[in-house]
């Protein structure tokens, strides 16, 4: 009942009835074609560039990146960053098939748990969908290998991305997605690790998502 | 809610003398300026795209029926429900109606302005269901029990100093001799007695940014991941947004989002940017189970095809108010409105009548700064002019007002009469103050010389001096 008042209030102002379907039709074919609209020059790059202006804005944004040259080097990178913030060496991984080959047990200092974080859990491992070079941001898409969860509860969210996923635009990362299958259920766009203003229009991080993102961005040799 | 427009003469010059709010205006102004300044200038693409903007935001309008309607089956599709309500009683139930079928006792909540606009938390409250606000302005705005007073810095015009008291008051299990040394500790204090709350909560309710139609998702935009956590921890997500949010693509959405951070508080792009899309599926490891979007009217559809439909571009950065010299001079309060600033001064009298809010669209110096800020190009000031006429129409204003504005309209339409008077008013107050420069009082004017000085016309009226050029030619 409210909806057809609603939208028979939206048709008075408009001054017709319902949209004619040859009209209905052109509408749905908008939709269908995903028409892109002006998209900024700046990660129009090749590869190397769109990683190094993907770097250059995650930073900016008080991210911290690595570059590693295989899933190898995982574990090592990921222990020696916990040492160098003084956090305990303790992490809670998605059950990401990426993350399965990595040879954790070469760093048997680590703690590792699969699966969803916890409240208590300090450090999170997942794995990006896609970088975004034009700002800087991860696409982190919900799913059986990345709970949403781990992008949010840990005080500190290490995040892999496969430096072939860096694309230029959102609309790249949007369309590798449909290319995956249906829209998820969740599909965050992370630009950096959590902050607040509110208090005297001065910016502090952490505030209830991770204080700290650390990025590992992964050359993979096919 | 706020709803004390009719007193915004008087709130004004509290806000004035208010040396707080004064201090915070002044802190805040040039950030605001500065930050969105940077944005812009590095995005050299910024000014199209809020043409692209706008001309997507018009084509939503012009077939917002149809783009209601597909949005509404994407979320059916997706496994959600849709409460169409006309009106904030109707979205009240609906949410209440949610979470009592959800057996829920508290609830969080994500900064959401359409929750302010119905007044919900009073009406959960008052039903005995907890509403807890997450975003840490909004989270001290809801312990002093103050409203907003801004749409985005909810609570930018308190003081450190008052974020200490209000929190040594409230958590009260904490250690009163606990010492504050920095901005960041209040933070702390807010994350740790906040994340308990988000585990325990039944239903988390947000906000939207935008309504996708092609794949029913709602999306919001934040920084501090207290909207995430709300809609991914509870077993129910409620999303309480507009009809006008509604865009067509995900690609729409995108432009749209290259315009909306960078004008709201000058980042390329907020931290968080969440698409949802319907309840948690049969392989996701978390997330709600249930997922409502309640779809409010309130007033919006009877916007379209009126002088006034250009608002519904709003996308709700706040830009307007941020540079706006009279928001900038007494705050937020005083528009006594959920929406303040250029922006609430030309919905405030759509959503509560020109009767209540007339003073709204007339606290404008029609300087012109919010529309060429507007990432959408809402001609606010137009807008407002409409209501100013609508206003004098209905004989809303007071009479010596009305009998001032007749009064000179009957000059105006005479030139000859009008220049003859102000040419003698001009040579006249031009010799009185010839002494002194200015005039501290004049009579009619007390009002107006109260805050400041009349400087003594000196010389000719423009009209005169231009007429001797032309003769002299």
């Amino acid at each position: 009942m409210s909806r057809a008042e609603i939208l028979g209030a939206i048709r008075r102002g408009l001054r017709r009835g319902e949209v004619p379907p040859d009209q209905q039709a052109m509408l749905a074919s908008r939709t269908a074609m995903h028409q892109r609209h002006i998209i900024p020059k700046r990660g129009q790059l090749d590869l190397a560039g769109r990683i190094d202006l993907f770097t250059y804005y995650a930073e900016r944004e008080f991210a911290t990146v690595a570059r590693l040259q295989s899933y190898d080097e995982v574990p090592e990178a990921v222990t020696s960053y916990l040492a160098g913030q003084n956090i305990p060496p303790a992490i809670v991984v998605a059950p990401h098939p990426a993350l399965q080959g990595v040879p954790f047990n070469q760093t048997p200092m680590l703690d590792i748990r699969y699966g969803v974080s916890k409240a208590d859990d300090l450090v999170s491992l997942q794995v990006a969908f896609a970088g975004i070079a034009e700002t800087g941001t991860l696409m982190l898409p919900s799913g059986p290998a990345r709970p949403t969860s781990n992008n949010l509860l840990p005080d500190t969210a290490i995040v892999v991305l496969p430096a072939e996923y860096v694309v230029g635009c959102y609309e790249d990362a949007f369309d590798a997605l449909r290319d995956a299958g249906p829209m998820p259920r969740n599909v965050m766009l992370v630009t950096g690790p959590s902050r607040s203003a509110d208090i005297e229009q001065t910016l502090e991080l952490g505030a209830h998502g991770p204080r700290r993102l650390h990025i590992l961005i992964v050359d993979v040799q096919n | 809610m706020l709803e004390s427009s009719e007193a915004f003469v008087g709130q004004a010059a509290a806000g004035l003398a208010d040396a707080g709010l004064q201090r915070a205006l002044a802190k805040a102004k040039p950030q605001f300026v500065k930050k969105r300044g940077g944005a812009v200038e590095r995005l050299p693409e910024f000014e199209a795209l809020r043409d692209v903007a706008a001309g997507i935001k018009d084509h939503v309008i012009a077939h917002l029926d149809y783009y209601l309607e597909a949005y509404a089956e994407a979320v059916e599709r997706s496994g959600g429900v849709v409460h169409w309500c006309r009106d904030a009683e109707e979205a009240r139930a609906a949410v209440l109606k949610i979470c009592r079928d959800a057996g829920a006792r508290t609830v969080t909540k994500g900064k959401s302005m359409v929750t302010e606009e119905i007044g919900l938390n009073d009406y959960l409250e008052g039903h005995g269901i907890e509403p807890v606000e997450t975003d840490l302005g909004e989270y001290i705005l809801q312990l002093r029990r103050e409203p907003p007073s801004h749409i985005i810095g909810p609570a930018f015009h308190l003081e450190r100093a008052e974020w200490e008291k209000s929190f040594r008051e409230h958590h009260k299990d904490l250690s009163p001799d606990r010492v504050f040394h920095e901005r960041r500790d209040i933070l702390t204090e807010a994350r740790a007695k906040l994340r308990s709350r988000f585990l325990a909560a039944d239903v988390g309710i947000t906000g939207a940014n935008f309504l996708i139609a092609e794949t029913g998702s709602s999306v919001i935009v934040t920084n501090e991941g207290n909207g995430d956590l709300t809609q991914t921890l509870p077993r129910v997500h409620v999303v309480v947004t507009g009809i006008e949010k509604v865009v067509p693509t995900i690609e729409d959405t995108l432009a749209l989002l290259r315009v909306l951070a960078r004008s709201a508080t000058g980042q390329d792009m907020s931290v968080y940017t969440t698409f949802s899309t319907g309840g948690r599926r049969a392989d996701d490891l978390d997330g709600p189970e249930e997922y409502h979007v309640v779809l409010l009217d309130n007033g919006r559809s009877g916007m379209v095809g009126t002088q006034f439909q250009e608002m519904l571009r709003c996308i709700r950065c706040a830009a307007c108010m941020n540079h706006c010299p009279v928001y900038g001079a007494v705050g937020g309060h005083a528009y006594g409105s959920t929406y303040p600033g250029p922006m609430g001064a030309v919905l405030t009298p759509m959503l509560r009548g020109i009767e209540a809010a007339g003073h709204l669209p007339n606290a404008s110096t029609f300087c012109g700064k919010c529309e060429s800020v507007c990432p959408v190009k809402i001609p606010l000031p137009n807008l407002m002019r409409h209501w100013r006429e609508r206003e004098f129409e209905r004989h809303l204003q007071p009479k010596a007002m009305r009998y001032g504005l007749a009064f000179w309209a009957w000059f105006a339409k005479r030139p000859g009469l009008y220049r003859l008077g102000t040419r003698a008013a001009a040579m006249g107050l031009g010799f009185l103050g010839r002494k002194r420069g200015h005039f501290d009082r004049l009579p009619f004017a007390g009002g107006w010389t109260a805050g400041r000085d009349f400087p003594a016309p000196e010389g000719d009226t423009f009209f005169a001096k231009y007429a001797a050029h032309e003769r002299n030619k």
